[in-house]
């Protein structure tokens, strides 16, 4: 018995404490983006609230970020030189973790809100972003690749960084837009949250998932090129006989 | 009108894409060539990834071919045993070709090197074209008759061992000559997208020296195979072949080439051939300076 109060105090201090960090309900407009024919892209919502401890929000401004982060992979990145009057590919280097998509918005610029080692720590920022670098080891060298790859794709519309488009509502609801262009690849894409205030992540909530995947027709075809390619190559090959022989069997007509 | 095209991963403006295959059509029924050599180009200044317009183009040229080949084959335009040699040469270049490919992409060359051989390609044979239709231009101007090129084979040619007799081309020539400028076009095709009718068809009568009324129809019934094994490769090895894309082409060109057949029965054929000297000429010189000037992008990203 006495044991159990001594547990009871012991643990009590705690649940205060987490009573005092507010929670977040973060959701998204689309749980899922289907590519088909039309696709051209879309406009990701990023909403949601702040319930904070007793229903009182804190004195004092909060502001919000929202990262929407595509799945990780390894590419090699290769930069042109120009050789002999040409330009041509001449160095490269890989990166083992790379995400097909990363965007941030945050409610007023990165760098005023936070503070540069906790950014480091959640990777807010593109450029902070952890690519796992390999094979170079020259410091400089290494900064004007991933710059390189950031720059390339920032203004392919895969990395986006835009500060003062989270719209904050009486410090409790939050909402943003990212852009989603359409070359964006497939694959299980996490929207992160972070309540950010006086320098420090209060909370931070990642648990909301996005689903970019082909459907219908573009994802059939994509499922024969990859998995069926010689049933694939000789569909093409009927089809543009097909489309070749009827044209001319029509024009001949009239 | 945009359309998502499934293997490039991006969208496009189907219509842009259907004008494109459809100026090539125009060009490609006046001159009787597939038009490969400016679609791959020009899919690539409109932002498609090279290697997919490469593999679609060589698609899109085995479907502007199909109708041309019935045509020669009604007027006995084939010359199928010289045909089916080429088509062997071909395939196997193909492989060839894919090969190439692979290895070009591993190094990170294969842009690079699409490029410079259009640039020779296109060059010398565009030099060549304009040389030999000025000519004829200022010969027909100064009303002289234009002596006609004598009909032989290149001397390297006669040379080769084992001759076949090919009735309908009207030669006796070892079948190793075909079946080395099959396997070169097949190289082309895979790596250009191109059918290759343009450096056939100067081949044919100028190195095997075959009969010019069987050249254009066993060039064409060439590229018409050769394009359908690239095909096949591609969507083997590459896996880059966008069957979307290639039908926008299509439609494009085939009507395309309709048109462009009508209005060359109304033009001389010596401007005809300057005419197109003139614009391959301009792709070749395009693509040079583009190999020069910086480009847009420094970097390029490729999955491992």
């Amino acid at each position: 018995m006495i044991r159990l109060f001594a547990l009871i105090l012991f643990l009590l201090p705690m649940t205060a404490s987490a009573q005092n960090v507010p929670k977040l309900v973060p959701d998204v407009s689309q749980r899922q983006i289907n590519i088909q024919s039309g696709f051209t892209g879309a406009e990701m919502l990023l909403f949601g609230a702040i319930i904070y401890p007793r229903g009182v929000a804190p004195d004092g401004q909060v502001d919000v970020a929202v990262v929407l982060r595509g799945p990780t992979r390894s590419v090699t990145l290769r930069e042109k030189q120009k050789i002999a009057g040409i330009w041509i590919n001449a160095d490269s280097t890989d990166f083992r973790s790379v995400p097909a998509y990363y965007a941030i918005a945050s409610s007023r610029p990165l760098d005023q809100i936070i503070s540069s080692k906790t950014a480091a720590i959640y990777e807010l920022g593109l450029d902070r972003l952890q690519l796992s670098p390999s094979g170079e080891v020259n410091a400089t060298e290494q900064r004007r690749f991933v710059d390189g790859l950031v720059d390339l794709n920032r203004r392919n519309g895969l990395f986006r960084q835009d500060a003062g488009t989270v719209e904050i509502t009486d410090q409790v609801l939050y909402r943003a837009r990212l852009n989603i262009p359409s070359s964006v690849p497939v694959g299980v894409y996490t929207a992160e949250t972070l309540l950010i205030r006086d320098g420090r992540v209060i909370v931070a909530d990642d648990n909301v998932e996005v689903r970019i995947r082909k459907t219908g027709f573009e994802q059939l075809v994509t499922v024969l090129a990859q998995d069926y390619a010689l049933f694939y190559g000789a569909m093409a090959v009927l089809v543009s006989l097909l489309l070749g022989w009827f044209a001319g069997f029509v024009f001949n007509r009239l | 009108m945009d359309i998502y095209l499934p293997i490039a991963n991006l969208s496009v403006n189907a219509l842009v894409i259907i004008l494109l295959g459809g100026g090539v059509g125009v060009l490609s029924g006046m001159f009787g060539v597939g038009g490969g050599f400016l679609t791959t180009p020009l899919l690539i200044f409109y932002g498609i990834p090279p290697a997919v317009a490469a593999a679609s183009a060589s698609t899109q040229v085995t479907g502007a071919s199909v109708s041309g080949v019935f045509a020669h084959m009604k007027r006995g335009g084939v010359d199928f045993q010289m045909g089916g040699v080429l088509v062997v040469g071909g395939i196997f270049g193909t492989g060839a070709g894919a090969a190439i490919f692979e290895i070009l992409e591993a190094l990170g060359q294969i842009d690079t090197v699409i490029n410079i051989l259009y640039v020779l390609m296109l060059g010398s044979i565009g030099g060549l074209m304009a040389k030999e239709s000025l000519t004829s231009v200022l010969a027909v101007r100064a009303g002289k008759p234009v002596a006609a090129a004598k009909r032989r084979h290149h001397p390297l040619v006669a040379n080769l061992p084992m001759r076949w007799r090919f009735y309908r081309s009207g030669l006796y020539i070892s079948p190793i000559a075909p079946l080395i400028l099959g396997f070169i076009t097949g190289i082309m095709t895979m790596l250009l997208g191109v059918g290759g009718g343009f450096i056939m068809v100067p081949a044919m009568l100028y190195l095997l020296g075959m009969g010019a009324q069987v050249v254009v129809g066993t060039s064409l019934f060439q590229i018409l195979f050769v394009t359908m094994a690239s095909t096949m490769m591609h969507s083997l090895t590459t896996k880059a072949v966008d069957i979307v894309l290639a039908v926008f082409l299509l439609i494009g060109s085939v009507t395309g080439a309709q048109i462009g057949a009508r209005l060359a029965q109304c033009m001389r054929p010596e401007y005809l051939r300057l005419f197109l000297a003139a614009i391959v000429l301009l792709v070749a010189i395009r693509m040079a300076l583009g190999l020069g000037w910086r480009p847009d992008e420094i970097y390029t990203l490729q999955a491992l």
